[in-house]
């Protein structure tokens, strides 16, 4: 192995390293901030109508952040407190697909162009997704 | 001058981060270590993601040219190119932000935009997670939201390839 590429890759993976750690770990202390909120309480968000709910529903998956684990325990408790599969399904979808508190960041690394289309792009696909499913799933139960 | 504002900004992220967190250390202790607490269990939990990233940076660095990059990311890299995104996608670990800097690093390379997108969204589907998704949804709901999200993933790499303006492509008009 030549010496001088190893070393001229080890360089850039420094500079990289100095470069985003500094936004992982601003992105972990607000990731952090939100954990602390109470996402249980959330059901009152809901109102019955199809459309408002899915755009609730992703909406504030949007801006809670964490494990997906999380995000389907807080699902199923909205499910048993009768809140709709659509509005569960886009909660689910932007949970993990949506980042408002890790959106500086992915502006800072990716662009700024590119982590709004992305992160835009992604909440309007969990709505129609979130009516894809529940029609799918409806029709085979 | 402009060498000190380059280093502000990038560690503009942290400081704001950690100014909330001194206006809420003043007005709620508690939610102040509680975020702190949660913030040390994260950063343990992700450390070892981030040590995999940058090894991955390295070795792309280190073995992969921007050449094989566009051959097989590149704008017209094809079916394949589409499928080993959604693939690696699934597969990868961790939080999706600590992989911002090996895709920015590989679209530097050449890697084409809709490719990191996908790449993003099927970061939302994790085979090691379905058990548990399974036994709050059932069977049917995962399989159709898997099926679903996948389909929107190359949706998802499209629109932001159609959105982004030429000289948008490598990144350029980061803040």
């Amino acid at each position: 192995m030549n010496n001088k590429k190893v070393q001229e890759a080890l360089s850039k993976t420094v500079t990289a390293l100095k470069k985003a750690l500094p936004d992982i770990v601003g992105v972990l202390l607000l990731v952090g901030l939100v954990m602390q909120l109470d996402f249980g309480k959330i059901a009152k968000f809901f109102t019955g109508n199809s459309l408002l709910d899915a755009l609730s529903g992703a909406l504030l998956g949007s801006v809670a952040a964490g494990n997906p684990i999380t995000s389907y325990v807080i699902g199923g408790e909205l499910l048993d407190k009768g809140i709709s599969l659509i509005a569960v399904t886009a909660f689910l979808l932007t949970w993990v697909t949506v980042g408002v508190v890790q959106l500086p960041a992915e502006i800072l690394i990716m662009g700024r162009r590119f982590a709004i289309v992305r992160n835009l792009s992604s909440f309007v696909l969990a709505i129609l997704v979130a009516f894809a499913v529940t029609l799918t799933v409806g029709a085979i139960l | 001058m402009k060498k000190f504002y380059q280093k502000i900004e990038d560690y503009v992220f942290i400081i704001i981060a950690t100014l909330v967190y001194l206006i809420i250390l003043l007005s709620n202790r508690a939610l102040f270590v509680g975020g702190l607490e949660s913030f040390w269990k994260l950063f343990v939990d992700v450390f070892p993601v981030i040590l995999i990233v940058f090894l991955c940076i390295f070795i792309t660095n280190l073995f992969i040219n921007e050449r094989q990059i566009a051959r097989y990311f590149g704008e017209r890299s094809g079916w394949g190119a589409w499928f080993l995104a959604i693939a690696l996608g699934i597969i990868s670990a961790g939080p999706i932000y600590v992989w911002y800097p090996l895709l920015a690093d590989l679209r530097d390379k050449g890697m084409a935009n809709s490719y990191i997108a996908v790449f993003l969204y099927n970061r939302a589907i994790k085979p090691q997670l379905l058990p548990i998704m399974v036994y709050y949804f059932g069977w049917v709901f995962v399989i159709v939201l898997t099926f679903y999200m996948i389909i929107a993933s190359v949706i998802n790499g499209i629109i932001v390839n159609k959105l982004m303006l030429p000289h948008h492509k490598n990144g350029e008009g980061t803040s």
